[in-house]
């Protein structure tokens, strides 16, 4: 509990007084939980209410956007103060949230945007996607400090944002390096065995000594590939760099025991800066901005990873 | 109904050629195709990969021949393997034996499979429909063994079943050879192969006949979970985790492909368990080949598509016949230049 909230409190920089929330109903209506990391925002929304004293109601849509718009709709009936919205989907909204506008209960989208008109909701926190790989990218340029390096990326699944933007921003951080070039790049569909099947042909394709650095586009392909690279007789972290996105639990085992090295948090407290935001707003009609961006924090061997993965590892990640 | 050699060679010779084929591509795209060396006592190299990344697919193969062979089909396989997965990796992380966990995800392999003969061969529910609940139920609950997360272990003896050796050879290779000789051997060198195609070529006469249908076909369904079963163990064996999400995800389709490029007919009847192994090689060998190509994976399943498309284009019996009248009346002016294309010959005696 103490370094969950030691953590906690570097994301939610400012606790409100308990007192002045004490009162508040929130409605939050979740996607689903079709991974990992989707439980775990789950888990510390209802933390984040919970310490703030606001009564929060919690509706799973089972990824279905019908249910999101009948929980909505019961959310705006029960006359709640606020509510919190993970869309689904970015389009098909705009009636309920001219409903919820209609009834001035004030909407704030979390973790994805919509296509509506942005005065039918407060704000909205998200991550930046190409900023996530942008600050991968750069890593990778300080660290190998004007040496070649050879580079090899595992893609996300083919066509999806996360995938499209993170290969975005990488490729923004190293253009004008020349020392830095991407040699294979190949889709690992976000997931542990075909990150190690890819990265087992790389391996072979390339030969495991000429590749210096592994880009993945999530942990898990990076965990999968780490797996091939030791099967391969080489060693994750030494010989081949390894920076991947979302630090989940695993990737900060696996930097702790060295055989990654960094990893770019996609921080499931996307709750926190919502409700800051939506306090301010309550207690003095502070307008938030429109876009609210959660920190991309850079985890690597200088920080303590072992207290973060027992940290995380309850989220439900 | 006796397996003579030749006759079994002239059977998989059209899948053997379309192996040799894909592979000859693989070397192309990457001369270094063929190497095999030994890496820290493991053999290492492309062909391996492909037999051992084949392992999956190759497993299911084998059971989803035999209930093809029945005219039914199973969808479940990979939901199957996701359930066997996630139960392996629950019991080991509560502290059971790895020899219990495996005997464990194979019984409730298995037992899935029972449901599904169950639906089939008691409610005579369509196959199609029957296996579809649990295609669509079984992530679900895998989901609720691994309760959402990636249930990862550290179990050596677990782990050795996917990520191992045996004498240098990876694990999984050895199981799904021994597997598919096995199966092979018990339905060609007993009645029992004859007595299933018998089903799948008319149920009501083979019933008619003294054929326990209903027995067989539970048992051939049950079958096909233990291999789903074998091979969601490996895979989450793998990966040192059970993905409940991504286990075995669409592979059903791949094992229904493979088994179609082995030449089986998805009406049932006469099938060769060793052509859809082969298969599933070629399967893998496309994968291979699309990994090893380098190209962007915009491209990747416009490529599988069209390999595969066109190897199915050249089993169909049109262009087999096509092939024939051609070849035979090139045959008139030039008796020499038949032999150069033997992928051309017609096989329909032994689809």
């Amino acid at each position: 509990m103490k370094l969950r909230t030691t953590l906690l409190a570097s994301a939610v920089s400012l606790l409100p007084v308990a007192g002045m929330a004490a009162d508040m109903t929130i409605g939050f209506s979740q996607i689903g939980s079709e991974s990992g990391w989707r439980a775990a925002e789950t888990t510390v929304t209802k933390q984040e209410a919970e310490s703030r004293g606001i009564d929060l109601k919690f509706a799973d849509a089972q990824q279905k956007q019908e249910n999101q718009i009948k929980a909505l709709r019961s959310f705006i009936a029960q006359g709640v103060d606020a509510i919190l919205l993970a869309p689904v989907v970015a389009t098909g909204w705009d009636q309920v949230l001219e409903e919820a506008q209609d009834a001035e209960i004030p909407v704030v989208l979390l973790d994805r945007t919509v296509d509506a008109a942005d005065d039918l909701y407060l704000t909205a926190v998200t991550s930046d996607l190409v900023h996530e790989g942008s600050v991968a990218g750069q890593w990778l340029v300080d660290e190998v400090a004007g040496e070649d390096c050879r580079i090899v990326e595992l893609q996300g699944t083919t066509g999806s944002s996360p995938a499209i933007d993170r290969k975005t921003g990488f490729e923004n951080a190293i253009s004008g390096h020349d020392n830095l070039e991407i040699v294979r790049s190949q889709t690992g569909d976000f997931t542990r065995s075909q990150g190690k099947v890819v990265m087992e042909s790389f391996l072979k394709a390339e030969g495991g000594e000429n590749i210096c650095a592994l880009y993945a586009h999530n942990d898990d392909m990076a965990v999968g590939a780490i797996q091939a690279i030791k099967e391969a007789g080489l060693n994750p972290g030494e010989d081949i760099l390894i920076v991947a996105i979302d630090a989940v639990p695993d990737a900060h085992l696996a930097i702790a025991q060295g055989e990654m090295n960094a990893t770019i948090e996609l921080t499931p407290n996307m709750a926190g800066p919502a409700l800051d935001a939506l306090e301010a707003y309550f207690a003095d009609g502070t307008m938030p901005p429109k876009w609210i961006q959660t920190e991309s924090k850079l985890y690597t061997a200088d920080d303590d990873n072992q207290a973060v993965y027992e940290m995380k590892k309850d989220l439900g990640y | 109904m006796s397996a003579t050699t030749p006759s079994v060679f002239k059977r998989i010779l059209p899948q053997l050629i379309i192996l040799g084929v894909v592979l000859a591509f693989n070397v192309a795209v990457f001369p270094g195709f063929l190497n095999i060396e030994i890496h820290n006592g493991r053999v290492f190299g492309n062909l391996i990969d492909v037999l051992n990344r084949g392992a999956p697919v190759a497993l299911l193969c084998i059971g989803m021949t035999l209930v093809i062979a029945t005219r039914g089909i199973d969808l479940s396989v990979g939901a199957v393997m996701a359930i066997a997965g996630a139960t392996a990796a629950s019991l080991v992380s509560e502290g059971h034996h790895w020899t219990t966990a495996l005997i464990g995800a194979l019984a409730v392999g298995s037992l899935c499979g029972l449901w599904n003969g169950f639906l089939v061969a008691v409610l005579r529910i369509q196959p199609i429909v029957a296996t579809l609940v649990l295609m669509v139920a079984g992530r679900g609950i895998a989901q609720l063994i691994t309760e959402g997360t990636i249930l990862t272990f550290i179990d050596p003896g677990l782990i050795r079943l996917g990520a191992g050796t045996i004498v240098g050879i990876p694990t999984p290779i050895l199981i799904w050879i021994a597997l598919g000789a096995g199966a092979i051997f018990a339905v060609r060198r007993t009645a029992l192969g004859m007595l299933i195609e018998a089903i799948g070529i008319n149920e009501a006469s083979s019933r008619l006949a003294g054929i326990n249908s209903r027995v067989l076909l539970i048992c051939v369904y049950a079958m096909t979970g233990f291999c789903a079963a074998l091979a969601g163990v490996i895979v989450a064996a793998d990966i040192k985790g059970a993905d409940a999400n991504n286990a075995g995800l669409w592979l059903e389709l791949d094992a229904i492909l493979a088994v179609v490029i082995g030449g089986n007919s998805l009406l049932g009847g006469r099938f060769s368990i060793l052509a859809s192994l082969l298969g599933a090689l070629i399967i893998q060998s496309v994968n291979s080949l699309i990994l090893l190509s380098g190209m962007p994976p915009e491209f990747n399943l416009i490529i599988k598509s069209v390999l595969i498309l066109a190897i199915l284009v050249i089993q169909s019996p049109k262009v087999g016949h096509l092939i024939y009248m051609l070849r035979a009346s090139s045959l008139h002016v030039q008796p020499e230049k038949s032999s150069s294309r033997p992928v051309l010959t017609p096989k329909e005696d032994a689809q």
